[in-house]
């Protein structure tokens, strides 16, 4: 006699009156319909799950120690400051500069590494523990997860730089003078104004950031090891920076993402110099459009098979 | 015999079905080749195979994770995978294995998975989340982070999250794989109880004993291809009884069995067993006296019913165990 049997001879009886006592709570299931809450639940879920990973922390920890070493640097050789980084000079008169310094110095290398690795790990590090495949039967929707991911990485981007700007905003004013502003072009605002401006400075700093998340995004959905597409993105931004430097490559420079990020300087003058900024913000926008289209149809076309 | 099609004409209530589903991986290898599976509502059905004959490739494709590259596949009566939206949130799913955010606790884990469902409350979450965690026995340690868990302990956790919403179908690819046996059983009446809650439960395993007791429907798969599909007792009664009989006097047993149109006699140290094939019922008591007189000490005798091991070696003319 096979086991089979036996056992289904010993459940059924048990197993029919659980049947009856559940046909009428369990099998008329409702359908649920999606609603505006559930739909951004997921965007929710997101930021949140961005924001308490430990390496986040660690990474807005790294951003924000920057401008403490600049500004104990400048503290500490005072007076003999002629060369360096932009506003470095104008640093030990107004700690406000430090703002500017700080973004200045982590803009080429250190802010884009930290989204690098936020919007390089976003898909592939979900597909590379394989909840990927949970979020996709749960049903995430493809696009709706890949806009989730994209949201997310922005207000990533917005972290980091406000992070930069407030650790040298608050290191600014414990070691050096603030007070009236003194802009590039010559003229004086009072500190107020030049405090709205360096939150001005922040955001378009976080905006130049947009294209290269999206190319983090397109990359992340490429491979499915988190590890490679963060290095990829990583690599991506130096190897651009360096092309950057060469004259022969006159003709592309324009076009290349980070070719504008220092423009943001043209807006501490009196009156501000929008131009390079709008060019800028335009390319980023243009950078968006494209990889994050890139990234849709590669990822909504793709087998998961992790 | 090979490719056997849904037996019976197509019925409308199937939870699953698939006509000619193949998949052919861009390295050219056929995972799935024209597979035509029909799950009717409301069975436990055991979908079975080696490691490798492309269980979790169909899984995979019913899923809508992966695109057919020929084929039908349709899931509560919706085609996939263009029905994702509509169909998924009424199937639960655990599939190879389960995959947990390590950095985040077992209840904020189910959290972000329900929040994945659009079509999911965000203000009833706390209590769906609590409640699966409840029915997998997970309540005291829902608060630790997942990297600590053991492998059982996700995989429950992994089950919770299928469990979320009540489901119309629950698909578990390899539901007991890595678990010690008091996980395997606690895994099967979990299985049970759902399915007596009127859930559909589509369950792959490589291991034949766990689809004969959980299972009331099964099918096999073999190298991409499905062998065969049906009830459970169904396929188990392809397999022939054997006649057994215990004694010490083997050899002698042998020969007068032999002698009486018992055919593929195997012999063990006190056990003689065949195959009576024609033999009517009416014809055991008269070998059995037969034995007797000869002087055989039976201290056995007996027919043993054929395991759906016996049937899937008889179809298959292979071992289970052997990958694809």
């Amino acid at each position: 006699m096979s086991q089979a049997e036996v056992v289904r001879a010993e459940e059924a009886p048990a197993g029919k009156a659980r049947a009856d006592a559940a046909a009428t709570s369990v099998l008329p299931q409702a359908r649920r319909a999606p609603s505006a809450a559930g739909f951004l639940a997921l965007f929710r879920s997101e930021l949140t799950l961005t924001f308490r990973r430990m390496r986040t922390i660690s990474l807005l920890g790294i951003l924000a120690a920057l401008p403490v070493l600049i500004g104990v640097v400048v503290k500490v050789n005072t007076g003999g400051a002629g060369e360096g980084p932009a506003f470095i000079a104008q640093v030990s008169q107004n700690g406000l500069f430090l703002v500017f310094t700080a973004l200045a110095v982590s803009l080429p290398v250190f802010l884009p590494m930290t989204v690098g690795v936020v919007a390089g790990d976003s898909i592939a590090g979900e597909a590379a523990t394989g909840t990927l495949r949970y979020l996709l039967v749960a049903p995430a929707g493809r696009t709706r997860l890949l806009a989730a991911k994209f949201t997310a990485a922005l207000a990533f981007c917005l972290a980091a730089t406000l992070t930069v700007a407030l650790a040298a905003l608050l290191t600014g004013a414990a070691l050096f003078p603030l007070g009236h502003v003194t802009l590039l072009s010559g003229d004086t605002i009072g500190l107020g104004s030049a405090l709205l401006r360096a939150l001005l400075v922040a955001g378009v700093v976080a905006a130049s950031l947009a294209g290269l998340v999206a190319i983090g995004l397109f990359i992340s959905t490429l491979t499915g090891s988190g590890i490679a597409a963060m290095a990829s993105t990583v690599g991506l931004v130096l190897l651009v920076q360096i092309l950057d430097t060469f004259p022969q490559l006159h003709a592309i420079q324009p076009y290349l993402f980070t070719h504008q990020w220092l423009s943001f300087s043209d807006l501490l003058r009196q009156p501000m110099h929008w131009d390079n900024e709008l060019r800028n913000l335009g390319l980023q926008a243009l950078y968006v459009a494209v990889f994050g289209s890139a990234a849709w149809s590669r990822f909504t076309s793709r087998d998961i098979t992790a | 015999m090979t490719g056997a099609p849904p037996q019976g004409p197509a019925a409308p209530d199937d939870v699953i079905r698939t006509s000619g589903l193949t998949k052919r991986f861009r390295g050219g290898q056929l995972a799935v080749d024209g597979l035509d599976l029909a799950v009717p509502r409301g069975s436990v059905f055991g979908f079975l195979g080696p490691n490798g004959s492309g269980k979790t490739t169909t899984i995979r494709m019913l899923m809508g994770l992966i695109a057919p590259t020929s084929g039908v596949a349709t899931v509560l009566g919706s085609p996939m995978p263009q029905s994702i939206g509509s169909v998924l949130p009424r199937v639960g799913a655990l599939i190879e294995g389960p995959a947990l955010y390590g950095y985040l606790s077992g209840r904020d884990n189910l959290a972000r998975f329900d929040a994945a469902d659009p079509t999911s409350d965000p203000r009833t979450r706390a209590l769906r989340v609590t409640g699966a965690l409840e029915r997998v026995g997970l309540t005291a340690a829902a608060g630790k982070k997942a990297r600590a868990y053991s492998l059982g302990m996700k995989q429950r956790l992994g089950l919770a999250s299928a469990l979320l919403q009540p489901r119309e179908l629950l698909v578990l690819d390899e539901p007991t794989n890595g678990l010690d046996p008091q996980g395997m059983r606690e895994i099967r009446s979990l299985v049970r109880e759902v399915a007596a809650e009127g859930t559909t439960v589509f369950l792959s395993s490589h291991l034949l004993d766990e689809i004969e007791q959980v299972c009331t429907h099964a099918a096999v798969m073999s190298k991409g291809r499905l062998v065969v599909q049906g009830t459970v007792t169904e396929l188990a009664a392809r397999a022939q009884g054997r006649l057994v009989v215990r004694t010490p006097d083997v050899a002698l047993a042998a020969e007068v069995l032999g002698g009486r149109q018992v055919t593929d006699l195997r012999t063990d140290q006190a056990r003689v067993d065949g195959v009576t094939g024609t033999l009517g019922d009416d014809e055991l008591p008269k070998l059995c006296a037969a034995l007797v007189e000869a002087g055989v000490r039976v201290h056995g005798f007996g027919v043993e019913r054929g395991t759906l091991e016996d049937a899937f070696v008889a179809l298959t003319g292979e071992g289970f165990d052997v990958a694809g």
